[in-house]
């Protein structure tokens, strides 16, 4: 926690209502050192040129030169959708780049042959690539621009039949797992940003989970911005067969800079019948500064499909980065007594935008859903949920339940929801909650009558209004993202 | 400041205090000495400003403070920010306790009383600890042990509210409680309790001011002095008789005095 500064706590005791929001600060953004470390990257800009290069570099088979090929070529006839609730910016795709890699002195394999340089940027980060320093049961798979610089434990559960590893290697070694799945839930044609995805992308993590098999440990992926000027184009694929179960995190940061920068992913999930997947995120890509310079722009496309009966598909996020999130983590509940279940605390402050929220899909019958989404807006934000539940002609008795929360940190930032209900069966049960509320003067007077600072109020109001979605997280990160809450928030008084 | 001298100085010292909100002077210079081991009761007609001195004196920002000084255990308490105050023991019973969904009360209560110990260069109380004070501090107010796992306030009743502030205020061992009318929408057990509560906390070191519109809590927090304060200023002092005629006479006799 921050130490209790006096002089500044008198500041915020004489200033009125109106000036305390407009002191919205922000604690610096821990994570924004650049790692100095040399990079093999491709020249800016986007034709099929390019998109052949990536896939010569990364050595890949024919069937997936034309994946890209076809994706892109139709990525050139997309435009930009804009429904969503946001300012969207500009962006010139040709003043990106596409593929750098931090340059290695050997071939990755084993952490000696890892750049210190690398071993030391995760390091800093909190996520230490050596397994014997690791939080027990968490296995890694670090990714750094285009590349995943290390991958940790994949011996130790590939004694199990569990395949983890990078998205690249899987492409190399397990070719026909890949050529089956990937596309199969968010095809290349899926929006603008999958399209793009699907053209360029570098890597990113595979996860397959045979039949039967509960992965003993956590599997996470670390995702790093170091380049300039470069954008992050990685996928994700995680597989359960038959009665597996998987609890599977994502992480990821990115250093400051004036300049914007592109991050589009694609996840994708496939859930077999009897299988769990729970997925969590905690989003802490670079925001920007105070007055909305620099940041990431993160245009997302999750989905997972329930395919067998009775599987079943959790997303937990905690959003607090990037100058603009665009994401919908989704659920095809396609097998009989599937269950989809969406868990989402999205926070913005000064200049930030989200639009963020789910579908979820209900084909089989008895499907059942579950949406609770915690919106914080502060300073100068706009935080919307858009969600959709769709009911279909054959899923009977599906029940959904939607509750989305809004919780305003002064009198300038947004919260909007959009929740779109489309049921075309007379069986199905579909309720849908909201409230809005305000952090009041009247509570933090309260908290600071018993000798709790303003700064500390917010964070124990805060977290407390979020705490249904934090529970979902896996515990060693529940912790991480109260305190990361905490510091989104610091300053930012309502 | 010069040495301590030998004679004790008073806990806390109002002289001609103004304040006002939104322009409107409701405090038009109020004076008031108050000593370890004193309690002092405030009455007065509804908007004659005893809330407003209780918030002023906790630190409560939309009141403006347009005169006097107050001096707190030698300290100008003016210049502190509220939490400060808190944290060198001054605790306010509010009259109308604030609900904080989602905050728990033990979450609230470790939160305070740690912070306070930081501040005064204490340890953090561990866990084991801390649920012991609770359950001792809880069985004082007779506070049902269930709402130490709710929310701040959420879903308590009238007389739950007003028993978890003497709760909080066991808890965080003030040495100056304002109870700004502690006693109104209690029944007479409720009250009992209540009284009984801030009773067994009092000793020679604190002080108590209670605020109240009734003399009948005066039947069992037994007061030293009692005040009355109207519109804005402390026109009668004098001992717990003065409570008694206040209730024989109505406020209309001040009203007319003045």
């Amino acid at each position: 926690m921050v130490p209790f500064i006096i002089a500044e706590s008198h500041e915020i005791m004489n200033a009125d209502q109106d000036q305390i929001i407009s002191q919205v600060t922000q604690t610096e953004y821990k994570y924004g050192f650049v790692t100095d470390v040399e990079s093999d990257a491709l020249p800016k800009g986007l034709n099929e040129d390019i998109v052949r290069q990536i896939s010569e570099i990364k050595g890949e088979p024919d069937w997936m030169l034309e994946f890209r090929l076809k994706a892109y070529r139709y990525w050139t006839t997309m435009k930009l959708p804009e429904w969503a609730h946001l300012k969207l910016p500009v962006i010139d795709y040709q003043d990106i780049i596409y593929y750098s890699a931090p340059r290695s002195r050997q071939p990755l394999g084993s952490l000696d042959e890892v750049d210190p340089e690398l071993i030391e940027t995760f390091n800093k980060l909190g996520i230490p690539l050596d397994e014997q320093k690791q939080l027990a049961g968490v296995a890694v798979d670090a990714v750094m621009d285009s590349i995943s610089v290390k991958t940790t434990f994949r011996d130790a559960l590939a004694g199990q039949g569990i395949i983890f590893c990078s998205f690249s290697e899987a492409v190399r070694e397990h070719p026909d797992l890949v050529k089956k799945y990937m596309g199969s839930v968010v095809p290349y044609r899926d929006n603008f940003f999958a399209s793009l995805n699907s053209a360029v992308f570098s890597d990113g993590s595979f996860v397959f989970i045979p039949k039967g098999v509960r992965c003993p440990m956590e599997l996470s992926t670390y995702f790093r911005i170091n380049a300039a000027n470069t954008g992050q184009f990685e996928r994700t694929l995680i597989i359960a067969e038959e009665g597996a179960y998987v609890s599977y995190l994502e992480g990821c940061t990115a250093p400051k800079r004036d300049k914007n920068q592109l991050h589009a992913a694609i996840v994708e999930i496939i859930a077999h019948t009897d299988a769990e997947v729970k997925y969590s995120t905690v989003q802490n890509w670079y925001p920007g500064d105070r007055e909305g310079k620099g940041g990431i722009y993160n245009f997302v496309t999750k989905r997972g499909i329930c395919m067998g009966d009775r599987s079943k598909i959790s997303w937990t996020q905690v959003e607090t980065g990037s100058a603009i999130t665009w994401k919908y983590p989704s659920c095809i509940l396609r097998g009989d007594h599937s269950v989809g279940e969406f868990y989402s605390v999205a926070v913005t402050n000064n200049h930030q935008q989200a639009d963020t929220g789910t579908k979820m899909i209900h084909l089989g019958k008895n499907t059942r859903s579950i949406i609770v989404s915690k919106g914080i807006s502060a300073g100068l934000s706009n935080n919307s949920y858009r969600g959709l539940v769709r009911v279909s002609k054959n899923a009977d008795h599906a029940r959904n339940f939607s509750q989305c929360d809004s919780l305003l940190l002064g009198d300038r930032c947004g919260a909007h929801t959009f929740p779109y209900i489309e049921v075309d069966n007379q069986s199905a049960v579909v309720e849908h909650e909201a409230t809005t509320s305000k952090i009041g003067e009247d509570q933090i007077f309260y908290c600071n009558q018993r000798g709790i600072d303003t700064e500390t109020a917010v964070g124990l109001i805060v977290n407390g209004y979020a705490r249904e979605v934090l529970n979902k997280l896996p515990m060693e990160f529940a912790v991480e993202a109260q305190k990361l809450l905490q510091i989104t928030l610091e300053g930012s008084v309502g | 400041m010069s040495a301590k001298s030998s004679i004790p100085q008073p806990m806390l010292e109002i002289r001609n205090l103004k304040a006002s909100i939104d322009g409107k002077e409701i405090l038009k210079g109020i004076n008031l000495t108050v000593n370890a081991g004193e309690v002092h009761a405030i009455m007065g007609p509804n908007g004659s400003g005893k809330s407003t001195l209780a918030a002023v004196l906790a630190g409560r920002e939309v009141f403006e403070v347009t005169g006097g000084e107050v001096t707190y255990c030698g300290q100008d308490l003016l210049s502190m920010a509220p939490e400060i105050r808190a944290r060198e023991g001054i605790f306010l019973g509010f009259q109308y306790p604030v609900e904080i969904p989602g905050v728990s009360m033990v979450n609230f209560m470790r939160t305070a009383v740690n912070e306070k110990r930081k501040y005064l260069g204490q340890p953090e109380m561990g866990a084991a600890d801390f649920l012991k004070l609770m359950r001792d501090r809880k069985a004082l107010v007779d506070l049902d042990t269930s709402l130490a796992n709710r929310s701040v306030n959420e879903g308590f009743s009238g007389g739950e509210k007003k028993r978890n502030e003497i709760f909080q205020m066991a808890m965080l061992e003030p040495k100056l409680a304002i109870l700004d009318e502690t006693d109104s929408g209690l029944d007479i057990d409720a009250l009992k309790t209540v009284a009984n509560g801030v009773n067994r906390l009092k000793n020679k070191e604190n002080a108590v001011i209670v605020i109240t519109h009734y003399q009948r809590l005066l039947d069992y927090i037994v007061p030293d002095f009692v005040h009355v304060l109207f519109d804005g200023r402390i026109v009668r002092s004098g001992d717990k008789r003065l409570a008694f005629e206040l209730e024989e006479k109505g406020y209309d006799w001040i009203r007319e005095a003045n």
